[in-house]
């Protein structure tokens, strides 16, 4: 059974934008994390459910353009987001 | 005022908050600066709460509040963290002191202000769990092989480790005294009766949390921080009472310590004792004397006894042979 | 404590014990037209000590202690007294305040708007601000500006003005009938002396500004101007401030506003007039 990625809850995130990157305050963590895409396009894509990483990679082509990601590339971000805290694998 | 400007001050205005309405401006500030020397500043918060006080000093005290609750959250995420870490190992992994206590709500932790995350695990367990830690981002502390072999063989913990993200520690203990001490606690018993938390840690049940803050108020150093494991104490027997107390304090080999602590706490916080326990004992005042050593300006006071506690607490922990070799190794080191 | 010295500075208020007559004197001269703590209740405390009794006497050295220390910090001799007083309160500030966002800039204000210049120790800051404030400016501080998260507005905390070797020349010449501290020759950071803030900067302490540009100055190019983006700004304000962690979601909302709502810019001066004027040109051009 392929390992789920769960991301801390919406409510527990403050998003904003700064011009080019985005500002998060995770709540739970008191950590502020400044971030570049797709690291929150994957926050938000996980907001509804844990996914796996290529049902996550699905979800990403169709919303948005994304040249040539693969899975290799995703699970490293995953795994830089499940470092922060504001990623869980399960 | 008719009470002396040491620690007693404190401990009256936290056992009794309408008396703070006696205070004059020096009473306020020097209550308010040593209740932060104390870490009790959030404490007091929380009991002066809607007492009729002057403005700066309230401020001051919602300031401690905001500090406290910061850093609640951010004990509270190490604790997701280790849950993270370790949950999937099928092991007890046991909270202890302040992490346990805000962890489960309790009174004890209302303006706790919380330090490293301290669990307790099986001693047959800790490879695993250092194992799971290291591969979770933590690591040691100090890479130092005399003090890490003379830690991994006689003290009740890991050596040190902290996390390289968030450069705070974790403390896995598996006992809750050195295992040169000389009282010995029953550490399979201590996590066989430990009590299972929503998120899936335990805690000690409420008897073994009053017999380890008692332990360690009188085991480990000095007595600084005294104030504050005592009135840890005092809202534990407030939130589960002291039925069966006397009983597991004898089973851990700590009746004297508990019993100690819980008089000291009913000298200063009128913590109520259980029937048939002494009031006082001989020495209690001398005790009450180091404690309560702080005065208007945050100073600690009484260094003549103060020194006499330090010496003490090393002979507990180590037998005397031990320790002078000990520290015969360590001057050595120093030296060379 | 044997000596005791108490001021309010903006809206923060101190107590200072000293084992020595020495630095209260100093601060009580300095300070002489400042208000005393609220209540009479100091938000934070400071300890000038000698470690040994015989200390007091015989070379002596002021250790700093109080509310919030730093483990191994070295102490001072008694000629320095006043820079210990400071120091002590500066570190108070930085480890203990919870109210406001703490960000490690000056500020002066004009029409009720805030000037807030960040950067670098030695890009000029503190004399920056006490130029401008021998030009019509009022000063709210030359080491803190105190951003409350609640209204987005800062709020001044005008302690002695620092100044540091050329710029103590720069100002004695500047500062025609200004009250200056003891020259204090040979600290660790060189050659110090304080300037207390004029009379309508110190009047005038509680009254807070809204912040209208913040400013990135880097001293010794020819003069230059370019705009800073809001991350970069975010990034230089979070690293400048000491605590910004510990306000949590406050500082971070107040933060974020401040950077969405503030424009910033970089300005690079070859000497102070060059940066005074370009200063002026950029509020104008607001």
């Amino acid at each position: 059974m392929a390992t789920l990625y769960r991301a801390a809850p919406p409510d527990s995130l403050i998003v904003v934008p700064v011009d080019l990157l985005t500002a998060i305050y995770h709540r739970a963590s008191g950590q502020t994390h400044l971030m570049a895409s797709p690291a929150p396009e994957i926050l938000e894509a996980l907001a509804e459910a844990p996914l796996d990483a290529a049902a996550l990679l699905g979800k990403l082509r169709a919303a948005y353009d994304l040249g040539d990601a693969d899975l290799a590339a995703l699970t490293a971000r995953l795994d830089e987001l499940v470092e922060t805290g504001l990623v869980e694998r399960r | 005022m008719g009470v002396a400007l040491d620690g007693h001050l404190l401990a009256r205005a936290l056992a009794d908050p309408a008396s703070v309405a006696m205070l004059d401006s020096a009473g306020w500030q020097a209550l308010l600066t040593m209740a932060r020397a104390e870490l009790l500043s959030a404490t007091l918060a929380h009991r002066l709460d809607g007492i009729a006080k002057p403005e700066a000093a309230q401020r001051f005290l919602d300031d401690a509040r905001a500090s406290c609750a910061q850093g609640r959250l951010v004990a509270l995420w190490e604790v997701e963290m280790a849950r993270r870490a370790l949950g999937d190992l099928g092991v007890p992994v046991v909270l202890l002191k302040g992490s346990a206590f805000i962890a489960a709500g309790l009174a004890a932790g209302q303006g706790r202000f919380v330090g490293d995350l301290d669990i307790l695990v099986p001693r047959a367990e800790l490879d695993r769990v250092e194992a799971a830690l290291l591969g979770a981002g933590w690591e040691w502390v100090k890479p130092d092989p005399y003090d890490d072999a003379y830690y991994r063989r006689w003290m009740h913990e890991l050596p040190p480790l902290i996390h390289r993200e968030r450069d705070r520690m974790i403390d896995v203990h598996h006992t809750i005294l050195p295992l040169t001490a000389r009282p010995t606690p029953d550490a399979d018993a201590l996590i066989a009766d430990s009590i299972a938390l929503p998120n899936g840690l335990h805690m000690l049940n409420s008897d073994d949390m009053i017999c380890h803050a008692a332990a360690h108020l009188f085991a480990d150093g000095d007595l600084s921080g005294g104030m504050r494991n005592l009135w840890d104490i005092h809202c534990l027997v407030d939130d589960f009472g002291a039925d069966g107390l006397a009983e597991r304090a004898r089973a851990h080999g700590l009746a004297s310590a508990v019993r100690r602590a819980m008089r000291l706490a009913h000298a200063l916080y009128d913590t109520p004792l259980p029937k048939g326990w002494a009031r006082s004992a001989g020495d209690d005042s001398f005790y009450l004397r180091r404690l309560t050593a702080r005065d208007g300006w945050g100073r600690q006071t009484r260094p003549v006894i103060r020194l006499g506690f330090y010496a003490r607490s090393h002979w507990l922990r180590m037998p005397p042979l031990m320790l002078a070799r000990h520290l015969w190794t360590k001057w050595r080191k120093q030296a060379g | 404590m044997r000596h005791v010295f108490s001021v309010a500075i903006g809206p923060v208020g101190f107590r200072v014990g000293s084992d020595w007559r020495g630095p209260v004197a100093a601060l009580e001269r300095l300070y002489a037209s400042y208000p005393k703590p609220q209540d009479g209740i100091a938000d934070f405390t400071v300890r000038l000590f000698a470690d040994r009794p015989w200390r007091r006497f015989f070379r002596p050295k002021v250790m700093i202690g109080g509310d919030f220390v730093l483990p191994e910090a070295a102490p001072l001799s008694l000629e320095h007294g006043l820079l210990a007083a400071e120091m002590a309160m500066n570190l108070q500030m930085a480890l203990g305040q919870r109210r406001y966002l703490l960000l490690h800039a000056s500020a002066v204000e004009r029409d009720g708007k805030a000037l807030v210049m960040t950067g670098l120790s030695g890009a000029g800051k503190s004399t920056l601000a006490a130029l401008l404030m021998t030009r019509g400016w009022r000063l709210m501080g030359d080491e803190f500006a105190l951003l409350d998260p609640e209204t987005g507005l800062i709020h001044a905390f005008p302690r002695l003005i620092s100044l540091k070797n050329e710029a103590i020349a720069v100002m004695e010449a500047a500062a025609t009938g200004g009250a200056f501290g003891p020259l204090l020759a040979e600290t660790p950071k060189g050659a110090i002396r304080h300037l207390v803030p004029d009379t309508r900067s110190v009047a005038a302490m509680l009254e807070p500004a809204r912040p209208a540009l913040i400013l990135f100055p880097t001293f010794g190019h020819d003069a230059a101007t370019r705009e800073v983006a809001p991350s970069e700004v975010f990034v230089r304000l979070t690293q400048a401030s000491t605590n910004y962690v510990a306000l949590a979601e406050r500082g971070f909302t107040a933060l974020t506003r401040l950077v969405a709502e503030t424009p910033a810019r970089a300005i690079d001066y070859p000497d102070t007039e060059s940066a005074i004027a370009q200063v002026e040109a950029l509020w104008a051009s607001l």
